[in-house]
């Protein structure tokens, strides 16, 4: 008798629950992932498998502290999450205790102190992730060479030499370090000193090897974009903010490209598909809890980071940006709600979500 | 006045209404020079000194300032101790002089000095005020102490490094090394390790604070012997 049931609304039932966003978060970050570990070597996992323990522990150690059940929280994924977030953007091969002390910050400082998942004003993973960069200058700027432009007879660490690189462990015997670390394009490009932008990309084999940006970090962020661009399909999140962000790089890059002269700030490739660019794009910024609320308030968000990215890239002193940008914006989420409530169908115009009242 | 509590002045200047933790004044220079211990001892005695001498000769002087001038008044006072202050540490810790630097002019505009004269001083006699400043500068110097000896552990590794720029020469092997090469965790000894550091210490007094209450109100709430329920609702027979 009852073909069509009688329900109220809601009629939409997509059963978003939060453990399944973040494990499809997870999954979208394996094309990323493979192409760091083709291009770096191990030492990508080996961050991840560290961080991730790290933030389990944190998590359930906080969790117990708080008295709060602790299966239920670990089982939603979050903390997995940020763990894996800071191990793709941590240096390959850093030291133990460097995704150590980043993770713990992350999670119980960023995190765990403001309230937990849905109460942090600010992203996790940068958070840990600036505080080592402030803190470690030196360890969280050693990059490593891509694999394929190493010099002839030098090779990537194998897993049991990089186990001995990052754990304490006595140090590989027959392995020179110094031979298979290297810049980023994006460092190597803040120091070219008056050449012009072709001539320096013919001068490093970063570029001149390169099909599209610097070489491995352009695969690094299409990886990146694919997963993103899977994530949009399934609906985790919408493409304001990260629409945004990219078309400020783009827009920022394109007009202080200068034709390539010798004080060029990069072109618009180069700043897309570069650094932390995509990573930032699609999974730190479109964090529901630390971004702005609305998809006009998603989008000034985006752009403002995209902004940020570039001026402090280009006219700062750090070659990336993208932790700095978010945690500015982070800052600026609330006050673009403030400002951007949407309209409610059938009523007037949207009214700030604060007034003053005198 | 009525009697004065000189163990409630105490307790509030160390701890009830503790000047950095509770009243959250003084909080720039709290944050600026608790990089090591010993820029955060020299700064405490630094404030100490003025906010004694400058609570004891506000409540000198209370009744013969009418309303109308006060501040400009108290305000001369406190910066003629600080300048006094600032001659003998150049008399005597030039060196530490120089690296606390402004933040010793500075002191005119602390707000725990100049909140202590309004609020205390100028409405009590001479020895209750005295106290008064001693007390809330005990207290604003042990927090100084406090986030001074984290940092300093934290971000470099040591504790009470030179301190031969307070206490001469014989104090210079009181540097005690514990843990890596004099770089430690950057971020300490930055301004996000001041605020975090202080924030946590703020948390961790309200723990404590929550703690004692907790346990009066346990030691209250124990029923008294042969004390009997009284019904009061319904008919009462």
């Amino acid at each position: 008798m009852t073909l069509f049931p009688r329900v109220t609304s809601p009629h939409g039932h997509a059963p978003q629950r939060t453990d399944q966003v973040m494990l499809r978060v997870l999954l979208a970050t394996l094309p990323g992932l493979v192409a760091l570990t083709w291009n770096f070597g191990w030492g990508t996992l080996i961050n991840i498998v560290l961080a991730s323990a790290t933030a389990t522990a944190c998590e359930a150690g906080v969790m117990a502290l708080r008295k709060r059940p602790v299966r239920f929280y670990l089982s939603d994924l979050s903390a997995l999450v940020t763990a894996v977030l800071l191990g793709l953007a941590l240096p390959p091969l850093a030291p133990w205790w460097l995704v150590l002390m980043g993770v713990a910050f992350a999670i119980v400082i960023a995190k765990q102190f403001y309230g937990g998942l849905g109460y942090n004003p600010f992203n996790p993973a940068m958070v840990g992730y600036v505080v080592l960069l402030i803190s470690f200058p030196i360890e969280m700027t050693t990059w490593i060479t891509p694999r394929e432009l190493l010099p002839e007879g030098v090779s990537l660490p194998g897993l049991w030499q990089s186990l001995q690189l990052v754990l304490p462990l006595p140090a590989p015997t027959d392995l020179a370090v110094d031979a298979f670390t290297g810049a980023t394009p994006l460092d190597s490009f803040k120091h070219n000193t008056g050449l012009l932008t072709e001539q320096f990309y013919q001068q490093t084999p970063l570029f001149s090897e390169a099909e599209l940006a610097g070489f491995g970090w352009e695969w690094v962020n299409l990886g990146f974009l694919a997963g993103g661009g899977w994530l949009l399909y399934q609906r985790i999140f919408t493409w304001h903010a990260p629409a945004a962000m990219l078309a400020a790089i783009t827009l920022l890059s394109g007009i202080f490209y200068d034709g390539g002269s010798s004080t060029s700030a990069g072109s618009p490739l180069m700043h897309l598909l570069s650094g932390a660019t995509m990573l930032g794009a699609f999974f730190i910024i479109t964090d529901p809890v630390t971004s702005a609320t609305s998809n006009l308030g998603r989008l000034i968000y985006g752009a403002g980071i995209g902004i940020l990215v570039f001026v402090i890239r280009v006219w700062g002193n750090y070659p990336d940006a993208v932790a700095f940008a978010v945690l500015l914006m982070n800052f600026a989420a609330p006050l673009i709600d403030n400002y951007t409530v949407p309209r409610t169908y059938g009523h007037a115009r949207a009214k700030r979500a604060t007034v003053k009242k005198d | 006045m009525s009697e004065i509590n000189y163990r409630e002045i105490s307790s509030n200047g160390l701890w009830n209404n503790n000047p950095a933790l509770v009243q959250l004044l003084g909080l720039c220079p709290l944050l600026a020079v608790t990089g090591s211990v010993v820029n955060a001892l020299g700064l405490g005695l630094a404030t100490l000194l003025v906010l004694t001498g400058s609570n004891m000769a506000v409540s000198l002087i209370r009744r013969q300032v009418t309303e109308a001038v006060r501040i400009p008044a108290f305000v001369m006072i406190i910066a003629t101790f600080t300048t006094c202050t600032e001659l003998l540490m150049k008399a005597y810790t030039f060196e530490l002089y120089q690296i606390l630097g402004i933040f010793i002019p500075l002191i005119v505009t602390n707000c725990t000095i100049l909140g202590r004269a309004e609020a205390f001083a100028s409405k009590h006699g001479v020895l209750a005020s005295g106290l008064d400043g001693l007390m809330m500068g005990l207290g604003f110097g042990i927090v100084l102490l406090v986030i001074g000896a984290i940092r300093e552990v934290l971000g470099h590794g040591t504790l009470f490094a030179d301190m031969q720029l307070l206490f001469g020469p014989g104090a210079t092997n009181w540097k005690l090394h514990l843990y890596g090469d004099g770089q430690g965790l950057l971020v300490a000894v930055l301004p996000p390790g001041a605020f975090i550091v202080t924030g946590l210490l703020i948390a961790l007094k309200h723990v404590i604070d929550k703690r004692i209450a907790g346990r009066r109100a346990a030691r209250k709430a124990a029923p008294v012997k042969g004390a009997r329920r009284v019904r009061t609702t319904g008919v009462i027979g």
